[in-house]
């Protein structure tokens, strides 16, 4: 049998449902940051695979693809400096350690 | 047939590291796992025909958002390699939430009818997106330049030493 | 049954790749640099194994291969042994998209991939997730500080090195290595716009010894600074694995250099008469140093057996010429000529420079490179869109 696109879709949304999984249950925020990035493949996974199997004559898809890849560097960067700051500040990276503005 | 083949080694390359990402103990090994799934994502865009995309992937991805969020992790504490807990408290809610989103996207995909492909590729993938970004999608493209070099300047400023 | 035979195909390629540039490759590549080295220092180098030691890099890996393999105690044994497969095949990796030349009717090269260029710059950077694991899996405070080191300066001069591989297939309007070698039939693109293309070239140069930690940019690995720096641990054939993943990038990134400014397998297209004084003055040159006392000087001694080389080079084109076939040369015959002379440059910059301290390093790509590869691409672009 041939692979469709429904073959891609069901991979992306594996691999989206276990990002999001990653990003509710665990306690490093880099980790949130991983989980982050795997629901942001998932869903260029989603554009490339209907561009080429609904519309393969534009690049709509890849084009789309290709801004959410940088917008997701760019994303990381902000993310990640913003993790080091808060360790020099709180000495933590655990999310869950981070409630000094609670009641 | 070979389609088929590659196609269901580049899913397990694809998922059984991301499981590893998401579960692993010991943070820098959940880092690197994250490299397989960045390369068979690329095996997949090689698969449908999205070569300037696949080129990309492998370059930000796994060659510099990876080495980003390894350097991070080395810098603070979890490079230690000393095994703390790395759940919360939610994980029974978590994996319930993740599996019931699981499975209604995955009703509602099997029930839609997609709609047939029309068109052929076009012959040279990076041109033709070239001159998209260039013609149709150039707002896109200055507005995507402008948030790098907002972001570029943003972290700089916030990861910086209070001197 | 085809996809049988693909699969059959590529695990031979991968192997002659392996085994072609792994073993007469490399290794060579590290007999030449040391001859060269001892050279430019003047001294013989290797000597004693073989005649003129050529077969010392042979007795090398004989006795790299059989050292003990000692894993650091609480190191992630996992990430240390995949660290240098990781270097070593990202290394090998880029020689996929490298074409040697032109015969038995097709391009040799393993795959004219149609984003050439982009993958070569995305092998180039999949070395670094390789070192800093490397470093940080060694549990030895000198060499994760190597790591880090060097992965902070190999991402900061992927950049720059991205610029000049865009630069040429900006003038070339494609992305392929193929593609770019044959733009070049009107002339070489280290002419082209003429201080543009001298500057893409020493941008593309500078970047590409940072890439492969080489000095000057070698302070992650220099060994009076950080004992050897991220494989500081490694012993036996995981060390070899690390020096072939470097030296095959090295001789990588000449290659491409060839391809993108020196016209990679092609023929310099000069008229007979140029090629006759060449020729002429590489045979006087030999005759000079053959037949005066500085025959006995041992450093001049290379330099003869390079005119005699060239004196043979310049009449074969000559007699060439006269006889009206194009090309002369075999089209691999030039690439390896453009190849070997570019990694001698690089060889001889090991020897003339300093070693440049982190910061030096890290001004040198943020400040300078990268600021000046931009302006390349822009007035390149400008001049591009002006003269058409």
């Amino acid at each position: 049998m041939t692979v469709g696109l429904t073959h891609y879709l069901v991979v992306s949304t594996l691999l989206f449902c276990l990002g999001l999984y990653g990003v509710l249950t665990r306690r490093n925020a880099v980790a949130i940051l991983m989980g982050i990035e795997l629901m942001l493949n998932a869903g260029n996974i989603n554009l490339v695979a209907f561009n080429r199997y609904v519309a393969p004559g534009a690049v709509n898809g890849h084009v789309f693809a290709l801004v959410v890849i940088t917008l997701a560097a760019c994303e990381a960067a902000v993310g990640l400096a913003l993790v080091m700051a808060a360790y020099r500040s709180l000495e933590t990276v655990h999310v869950d350690e981070i409630n000094v503005m609670k009641w | 047939m070979g389609e088929l083949a590659a196609f269901i080694v580049l899913s397990l390359v694809i998922l059984i590291p991301a499981v590893i990402v998401v579960t692993s103990r010991n943070i820098v090994r959940s880092a690197l796992s994250l490299v397989p799934t960045f390369l068979g994502v690329t095996g997949f865009y090689i698969m449908l025909q999205a070569e300037f995309v696949a080129g990309i992937q492998v370059l930000i991805y796994a060659g510099a958002i990876t080495v980003l969020i390894l350097f991070v992790i080395m810098l603070t504490e979890g490079g230690s390699g000393v095994d703390v807990r790395q759940m919360n408290e939610q994980v029974p809610l978590g994996a319930t939430a993740a599996l019931w989103l699981a499975f209604l996207i995955l009703v509602v995909l099997f029930r839609t009818q997609w709609p047939a492909a029309s068109g052929q590729p076009p012959a040279y993938n990076a041109a033709t997106i070239g001159s998209a970004f260039l013609s149709s999608y150039v707002l896109i493209f200055e507005v995507t330049s402008l948030v790098l070099l907002l972001s570029l300047i943003g972290a700089i400023v916030i990861a910086r030493r209070e001197e | 049954m085809s996809t049988f035979v693909e699969i059959l195909k590529a695990i031979g390629l991968a192997v002659l790749i392996f085994t072609f540039l792994a073993v007469v490759g490399a290794m060579y590549g590290v007999y030449l640099e040391r001859k060269i080295s001892g050279w430019i220092q003047v001294r013989y180098g290797p000597m004693h194994v073989g005649r003129w030691g050529l077969l010392q890099t042979i007795a090398d890996t004989i006795k790299l291969l059989q050292k003990e393999h000692i894993t650091p105690r609480r190191a992630d044994v996992m990430i240390f042994n995949t660290a240098p497969i990781i270097v070593a095949v990202a290394g090998l990796l880029d020689w996929v998209v490298i074409p040697f030349g032109t015969g038995f009717g097709r391009y040799l090269v393993v795959r004219d991939i149609n984003i050439g260029v982009v993958y070569f710059a995305a092998m180039a950077s999949l070395t670094v997730i390789g070192i800093l694991t490397a470093g940080w899996a060694s549990n030895n405070k000198y060499a994760l500080l190597g790591g880090l080191r060097s992965a902070s300066q190999m991402i900061s001069y992927e950049i720059p090195l991205a610029l000049g591989l865009l630069w040429a297939a900006m003038i070339a309007g494609t992305l392929s290595t193929v593609g770019i070698v044959e733009a070049q039939r009107g002339g070489w693109f280290l002419f082209k716009v003429p201080p543009l293309g001298f500057l893409a070239a020493l941008l593309f140069l500078a970047a590409a010894t940072a890439e492969v930690n080489r000095v000057p940019f070698d302070l992650p690995e220099a060994e009076s600074e950080l004992v050897a720096g991220y494989f500081a641990e490694y012993t036996g054939m995981r060390f070899a694995l690390f020096q072939l993943g470097e030296y095959a990038e090295m001789y990588a990134m000449s290659a491409m250099a060839a391809i993108l400014f020196l016209g990679g397998w092609l023929e310099p297209n000069m008229p007979q008469w140029v090629w006759a004084l060449l020729g002429i003055g590489a045979l006087a040159m030999a005759a000079f140093i053959r037949f005066s006392v500085l025959r006995q000087v041992m450093l001049v001694r290379p330099i003869l057996a390079l005119a005699v080389l060239g004196a043979v080079i310049c009449g074969l084109m000559v007699l060439g010429i006269g006889l009206g076939r194009t090309p002369v040369l075999p089209s691999i015959v030039w690439f390896f000529i453009k190849l070997f002379a570019l990694v001698f440059f690089l060889m001889w910059m090991r020897w003339t420079y300093p070693r440049l301290r982190l910061d030096q390093l890290l001004n040198l790509s943020w400040k300078v490179l990268l600021p000046v590869g931009l302006l390349n691409i822009l007035l390149t672009g400008l001049l591009l869109t002006v003269a058409q």
